[in-house]
């Protein structure tokens, strides 16, 4: 048994930055190729196994017919291949230079944690508010209630069982990042209170370096201060919101996460291919950007000044006013987000207040247009209702990849806006 | 409650915006949300992965002016059928106007059969394009009195 976090620690103090790429095919036998090929990659890798929409659901025999049928599927069925299946898959795969991690993306993942752990895996991610709110309509109180049993199953299995929270990820783009770093903590606390010891906190890159160094530097104050009796590190996820559709752009793109990783000290990156614009990668394209992305570690970087726009004050306020909400956490959570102290701008979850709304400033920096109810209404400056509008927000969903693609003039109002789910 | 031909022109236009039980997309939703409102609409966006049932019930209860659906996951016309025909054979949903928008085959394009079907199912508009400026366009002609829309109140 290989221990995720002890891993990720190792390469650390050795100053290198883990890299792992989104990987998942139903086949067995492609599914093992795909995890070699990561692992014979030179540098530090972890990998992943992805897995299918049906499994994510729960749909198990949904996905147990398209394996019979040959239907295809767009990622690994992990329960219906079975621990014996997954783990004859593994042999030989994982060791204790190359763990592996489990990706779902369930709002309800006890059968899948329970068939990875009975497989010889012990790391996967998420979280009650992270896989409940952005894609299903799964109320938060299940989703929490799900979590909940999953993280004591995984506390039991024992100390290296390692969680992630998708948390600093929320809807990809257009969340400002005090928010992010707030419900990344605070999933982690979830994780810690319902047994496990060794957990990462996520963050995605979103619209501006300076802005993204102060958020993780904010992530790792909070979690150095609520997590001292915890394993744990910061995985930085390369932009997720509308990808630049050039090489180039797709690439440089890729590069700047790797600085942003490197500058803020985040111990493992998760990343994109240069064709995540147009359709699912092959394996040779996740390895490629892989290889790439630990190619750039090598590189000298400039030094960049974090901004200083209070995402500290902001996320450590958010977080301290759902602990006061109750003494259970799953409870405070659901607290607030029905008292609208959560509210995560452009989610339509039932279960989201709805009434946040945020946008770019001319810096390209992520900002509060309205924030609702949250109880940090003192804490931020907010921009003018007017940064709103239909086509505003169409031109700051592609800010990054205009910016990336070097097309300078404006385009014409489209709909094709596909956030890429996990 | 009786409507006017006329009342459309005088107050907001209630939308419900929706997408298709299999589409987990939303930042289309919230594009249409802010166009709608721009354009005078009281909108009630019930976001992603929408059960037939839950949008069935929401417009028996809060008899909308106008329904529209968008989708981008491909699914769209089969879901979009379905949808349209459950919606026309409801009498408290036979009328209201129905747009649905976005990408809706996993082609190019759904092509003309997806569309006539669409139609033939019960759709007032198909907008395959994703051209917002057509959804615009509608909302205008059911705001002009005259038009002969062939709706008449229950």
């Amino acid at each position: 048994m290989t221990s995720f976090s002890a891993f990720v620690a190792d390469a650390a103090a050795q100053g290198e930055l883990v890299v792992q790429p989104r990987m998942g095919f139903a086949d067995p036998a492609q599914m093992r190729a795909g995890l070699l090929a990561v692992r014979g990659v030179r540098g530090r890798t972890a990998g992943t196994i992805t897995l299918d929409s049906y499994t994510r659901v729960g749909a198990h025999d949904a996905a147990r017919r398209a394996l019979r049928d040959g239907a295809p599927l767009n990622g690994f069925p992990l329960v219906a291949h079975g621990p014996d299946v997954t783990r004859k898959m593994l042999e030989g795969v994982v060791a204790q230079d190359f763990p592996v991690q489990v990706r779902h993306g369930s709002p309800a993942p006890y059968d899948i944690v329970r068939t990875l752990l009975d497989a010889g895996l012990d790391a996967t991610e998420g979280g009650p508010v992270s896989y409940c709110l952005p894609y299903s309509r799964t109320p938060l109180r299940d989703s929490v209630r799900e979590w909940r049993r999953t993280c004591e199953l995984m506390g039991e299995h024992g100390p290296h069982a390692h969680l992630e929270t998708f948390g600093g990820c929320m809807l990809g783009q257009l969340c400002p990042p005090g928010l992010l770093v707030a419900l990344s903590v605070l999933e982690a606390l979830f994780f810690r209170a319902h047994g496990l010891r060794s957990v990462s906190l996520s963050y995605a890159q979103q619209t501006e370096a300076a802005q993204d160094l102060e958020a993780i530097a904010a992530l790792r104050t909070l979690a150095g201060e609520l997590l001292p009796d915890v394993r744990w590190h910061v995985v930085l996820y390369t932009y997720m919101g509308v990808y630049p559709r050039s090489t180039t752009g797709a690439t440089t793109l890729l590069r700047d996460s790797v600085e942003l990783a490197v500058r803020s000290g985040a111990e493992r990156l998760i990343v994109k291919t240069e064709v995540e614009a147009h359709r699912i990668p092959t394996t040779a394209e996740n390895v490629a950007a892989v290889r790439r992305a630990l190619d750039a570690t090598g590189r000298p970087i400039d030094d960049l000044p974090p901004s200083h726009t209070g995402v500290l004050v902001e996320a450590r306020a958010l977080v301290e006013a759902v602990l006061e909400l109750h003494a259970d956490l799953g409870r405070a959570l659901e607290l607030a987000f029905q008292h609208g102290w959560l509210d995560v701008p452009y989610c339509l979850h039932p279960d989201n207040a709805g009434e946040t709304r945020a946008a770019l400033d001319e810096r390209g920096r992520l900002r509060w247009v309205s924030v609702g109810s949250m109880p940090i209404s003192g804490l931020v400056r907010t921009l003018p209702p007017e940064a709103l509008s239909a086509r505003s927000l169409l031109t700051m969903l592609t800010h990054v990849e205009r910016r990336y693609d070097n097309v300078l003039d404006d385009i014409p109002a489209r709909l094709h806006l596909t956030d890429r789910r996990e | 409650m009786i409507k006017a031909p006329t009342a459309l022109a005088a107050r907001p236009v209630r939308v419900v915006l929706s997408s298709v039980f299999s589409d987990a997309h939303t930042w289309n939703l919230v594009f249409l949300q802010l166009l709608l409102e721009e354009h005078g609409c009281q909108v009630s966006n019930l976001g992603a992965c929408v059960p037939e049932e839950l949008l069935l019930e929401h417009c028996r209860d809060s008899r909308p002016d106008l329904v529209v659906i968008s989708t981008v996951n491909g699914h769209g016309h089969l879901d979009g059928v379905r949808l349209a025909r459950r919606l026309r054979a409801d009498p408290d949903t036979a009328e209201v106007p129905l747009v649905i928008g976005g990408k809706l085959g996993v082609g190019v394009s759904g092509g003309p059969d997806s569309r006539r079907e669409l139609l033939a199912a019960g759709f007032d508009l198909v907008v395959e394009d994703s051209d917002p400026q057509r959804l615009v366009g509608y909302l205008e002609g059911l705001r002009r009195p005259a038009l002969p829309s062939g709706r008449t109140p229950p």
